[in-house]
């Protein structure tokens, strides 16, 4: 393999090149129609449908968030009953956390980290589709029940023992155990082909020092998904739907069960899990920051070692959902000094973006209004955040609409004003078309005003008595008028979302034509075409500095360098080394198949069936076997693989 | 505090003021106010470091902006050092501003220990799907007193409650008085708070509990001392006895009919506790939980039709001819 310069990619084909370049793309094309859709292990193609799907939840959810503000928008309005709100807002809360919070970002670093680390392609590629096939029937099974009114009803922290057979009769309680089973299942495998990608596949010179702080915030959140995740899925898939199924009593406190365990195992999963969702979104907000303050993100080495830092620290902090529970009052200190720890790097994150926008030349665009936004928004739920740190007020506030109006900030703020940001920072990359500026400018302030004023209001409800997850309340505890002021807020939001929808319809076909780099950006993603080819890059870059498309701060370098020597026949990827990405070997992607589509379906079989009887699991795991088989039956389709010589050969 | 007047002056300006008894910012006794005095500490803290951000970041952009306008030359080694120092000092206030509210809230907690060796009285409080228990326990079995859906607490004293859960886990929140305990099957823990005034105070469920956790209201009753030693005396007689021929066929309907399955009256054969006593029925404030105000039209509705009121209840509707129920509302309304 030889590592060379040469003149940016559009100039470096020549006549050679074109026949080269031409077997690259019917290599790296997918196969045509509906066989090609099932079939694809391209990371964009998966990652756009794993995008779109996960939007498609999102305002599923957030029409159950309309219906049930409506429904408090008065006292003791009729609008619809215990039984039906009580499954508006689980599904909401699941749906929200389950089905898109977390997968909407693993969904966007399945399209952008490859492109960041300079990869053809994300790691494991065949997994990266069974795990949207995974989150597909997740999602499905969710929704489909909810609207046949067999949602589920116990919250989306689904305490035991209300969500115990002795207390949830039918299977609306078992729906959600299975739903957690496939959203667990997709956010692992999604989190171990990022890390595999970031850590073996990034493009030549791009040491751990030089990464993007995107694909920090990538690594540090999928290192936590893989020892965060496995928590709830055991307590969900082995034990809550076992205690339902087969009688086991893990939970059953007449039996010895323990209700406190279940607590301890939803939050060591569920506290990281806020982390999980909003660590991507401060990478995000690097890269916006970045690319429209057309300046270095001030303090790489901090902001790296904040996102780690946040990355362990979250893991110490689950008992604070727990105060009103009989814990030791050590262990409550233990846990309120890790609760406002947590802010520490945060905060001088922010700090550091500030510093970056006060020495850069920004431009602000919807993109980098929507990362100020972010801080604005977003500081508030962080503070919020540490007054809870404080056992004694934690006691007053915890299940009341002040916590419904702190985390409503940290994940509007942390999750959707970055994810929104990155959305109009992006599409030209996904679609090579522009979003369009001026509705996007009533979409960011309508957004902002709606959070403020659907949430604000909240903190006071909740200090003025108001328990979350009610359905009505009494006249005279006078919480009319906040309420309603909440309601207002929450159809300002839902206004500005649909304004993102008709810019998202609009632009795709009719949006300014992008180019392939139309913000200046620092990044490799802005190297390959917009939208980038199915192979990426044609030569694997190079990278020499955290922003290798840039020489300085914001001028865009002369050159970028390449290297070539990546097979053209078959579906090749440069493997580097994890620290210094020294080009180690070259590895022969899988071509694509249906297997991972099989095995998905097989999968969903088992856990839907086993909603219903434990035979399902007999069965489906049968059947999940012979998808294997097939997944993993060596095809013979590179006879250079062949590790003895043919018959005939000497 | 100074972020007092201000979140007042919010609060009036949205015109939605709240009930205020059942109210964290209007505190009736030293456990809630040590915690109000917390919260607004916190608030005024936590309104100067927002502003402190936001102005840091609204001043900026305009810095950048204006610069960019002018095309004034930049010095990026300057500004680095600048940066450098902005950015630690930010981190370092950081430090010490946590640092600061960590103590604040470990002194808060020492205040709030339980006061297990002062005087106090203990009550037990036991959640149900979605009616609450409570026993005023005594060492004389004879003298021990079940209520349902009503704390009746003295002024003055310190109120040890001890909670657990019959079944799903509940949450016991009365706002004006102290922070909230999960009642939990199996595990006893101890909420504590003491009550300056007499008066009555909201207390609700706070930890979902299933259909009508909304409907699962506690009125937090607070004697002075001799009217509450007044009130348990009175608790502790058995059920007054039917005056009318009325009322006495009421018992009769009650003691026969499907009533008795489930409720208790002292003082007569029935004793099930699957559902709330109703020995002293008529001097409660409210019926179900806080559901409804207690009143003879009320309660027909809710025994003809529980169902609609409070639906899922475990209550369920009861037929009963006019005259029947009149006669069964006749003697109920006599359990004072």
């Amino acid at each position: 393999m030889t590592t060379e310069t040469s003149a940016p990619v559009a100039e470096a084909i020549g006549s050679d090149d074109d026949a080269a370049l031409a077997e690259l793309e019917r290599v790296w094309r997918p196969r045509p129609g509906l066989r090609g859709w099932l079939t694809t292990t391209d990371h964009k193609a998966i990652a756009r449908r794993y995008v779109v799907t996960a939007f498609v939840w999102f305002a599923l959810a957030g029409l159950n968030a309309v219906v049930m503000r409506l429904q408090l928008a008065q006292p003791e309005r009729g609008l619809v009953g215990p039984d039906r709100y009580n499954q508006l807002f689980t599904v909401h809360g699941s749906a929200m956390m389950f089905l898109f919070a977390v997968p909407v970002m693993q969904a966007m670093a399945i399209y952008l980290v490859p492109l960041l680390v300079g990869a053809r392609n994300i790691s494991y590629p065949r997994l990266n589709a069974f795990g949207y096939w995974m989150f597909l029937i997740g999602g499905v099974l969710l929704f489909a029940s909810f609207y046949l009114n067999m949602g589920p009803d116990t919250g989306w922290f689904a305490y035991v023992p209300l969500s115990g057979p002795q207390y949830t009769p039918g299977k609306r309680a078992d729906v959600w155990a299975q739903m957690v089973t496939f959203t667990e299942i997709a956010g692992l495998v999604a989190a171990v082909e990022l890390l595999a990608t970031i850590f073996k596949t990034r493009a030549p010179g791009m040491s751990l020092d030089r990464m993007p702080l995107y694909v920090w915030s990538i690594l540090v959140t999928s290192l936590m998904i893989l020892f965060a995740l496995p928590a709830v899925a055991i307590a969900s898939t082995l034990m809550l739907a076992m205690d339902r199924l087969v009688a086991t009593h893990f939970f059953n406190p007449a039996e010895g069960g323990d209700p406190l365990l279940w607590q301890h195992l939803f939050w060591f999963f569920g506290h990281p899990e806020v982390y999980i969702m909003f660590i991507p979104g401060l990478g995000f907000v690097s890269s916006i920051v970045e690319t429209f303050a057309r300046r270095r993100v001030f303090g790489y080495p901090v902001m790296v070692a904040s996102l780690v830092l946040t990355g362990f620290v979250a893991f110490g902090l689950w008992v604070h959902h727990m105060f009103a529970t009989p814990i030791p009052q050590l262990g409550r200190g233990f846990f309120t000094a890790a609760s406002v720890l947590i802010a520490i790097p945060t905060g001088v994150q922010i700090f550091c973006w500030i510093a970056t926008i006060w020495s850069g030349r920004p431009r602000f665009a919807t993109a980098m209004l929507f990362a100020i936004g972010f801080i604005v928004v977003f500081t508030i739920g962080g503070i919020t955040g540490v007054m809870q740190a404080s056992v004694a007020f934690d006691l007053q506030v915890h299940d009341t609409f002040f916590v419904v109006a702190h985390f409503h900030y940290v994940i509007l703020g942390g999750v959707l004003f970055p994810l929104f940001g990155a959305v109009y920072l992006w599409f030209p990359k996904f679609t090579g078309r522009l979003l369009d500026e001026r509705l996007g400018r009533w979409h960011v302030a309508l957004f902002f005003i709606g959070t403020n004023l659907a949430f604000f209001p909240m903190h006071l409800l909740g200090l003025q008595g108001m328990p979350r997850r009610i359905y009505t309340y009494r006249p005279e505890l006078g919480w009319g008028d906040l309420n309603l002021l909440a309601t207002v807020g929450a159809a300002i939001i839902g206004v500005s979302v649909l304004l993102f929808v008709v810019n998202v319809l609009r632009s795709r076909r009719h949006g300014a034509l992008a180019g392939d780099d139309p913000w200046q950006g620092s990044t490799l993603e802005w190297a390959a075409t917009s939208p980038p080819a199915t192979y990426n890059f044609r030569d694997t870059p190079v990278c020499r500095s955290v922003t290798p498309l840039w020489s300085g701060d914001g001028e865009p370098a002369e050159a970028l360098p390449v290297v070539t020597g990546l097979a053209t026949h078959r579906r090749q990827i440069l493997v580097t080394t994890v620290l210094d990405a020294v080009p180690d070997n070259r590895h022969n992607h899988p071509a694509d198949t249906s297997a991972p589509f099989w095995m998905a379906a097989t999968l969903g079989v088992t856990f839907i069936g086993a909603i219903f009887t434990p035979w399902a699991y007999v069965i489906g795991f049968a059947l999940a076997g012979i998808a294997f088989a097939i997944w993993a039956w060596p095809r013979g389709d590179h006879p250079e693989d062949a590790v003895l010589p043919r018959r005939g050969e000497s | 505090m100074s972020a007092r007047p201000l979140l007042l002056g919010c609060v009036a300006l949205a015109g939605c003021g709240g009930a205020r008894n059942q109210s964290a910012l209007a505190p009736e006794g030293p456990v809630a106010g040590e915690v109000a005095s917390l919260w607004w500490f916190a608030l005024a803290v936590a309104t100067a470091v927002y502003l402190a951000t936001v102005g840091a970041l609204a001043w900026a952009a305009w810095r950048a902006r204006r610069r960019a306008a002018r095309g004034e030359a930049t010095d990026p080694a300057r500004d680095h050092r600048r940066m450098t120092v902005a950015v630690s000092v930010g981190g370092a206030l950081t430090v010490v501003i946590l640092l600061g509210f960590f103590v604040r809230d470990l002194a808060a907690a020492r205040a709030l220990r339980i006061p297990v060796t002062r005087d106090h009285v203990k009550i037990r409080v036991t959640g149900h799907q979605w009616w609450w228990s409570i026993e005023y326990p005594h060492p004389d079995p004879s003298q021990r007193v079940t209520d349902a859906n009503e704390l009746h607490v003295p002024t003055g004293i310190p109120v040890l409650v001890e909670v657990t859960s019959h079944d799903v886990i509940h949450s016991l929140w009365a706002p004006n008085l102290a922070g909230k305990k999960d009642l939990i099957p199996r595990y006893v823990d101890t909420l504590w708070f003491q009550v300056d005034r007499p008066g009555v105070y909201g207390a609700q469920c706070a930890e979902f509990c299933g259909h009508q956790h909304a409907k699962m209201a506690l009125p937090v009753v607070a004697h002075a001392p001799r009217d509450y030693a007044g009130w348990l005396a009175r608790a502790r007689r058995p059920a007054a006895e039917p005056s009318d021929s009325m009322a006495r066929r009421g018992r009769e309907i009650f003691l026969s009919g499907p009533c008795a399955l489930c409720h208790a009256i002292t003082g007569t054969p029935a004793g099930s506790r699957v559902g709330p006593e109703l020995t002293h029925l008529a001097s409660r404030r409210t019926l179900a939980a806080g559901t409804l105000p207690n009143g003879k039209g009320n309660l027909a509705a809710w025994i003809l039709d529980p169902q609609r009121i409070k639906p899922g209840t475990a209550m369920p509707a009861t037929a009963l001819p006019p005259a029947d129920l009149e006669a069964l509302l006749a003697y109920l309304g006599g359990l004072q």
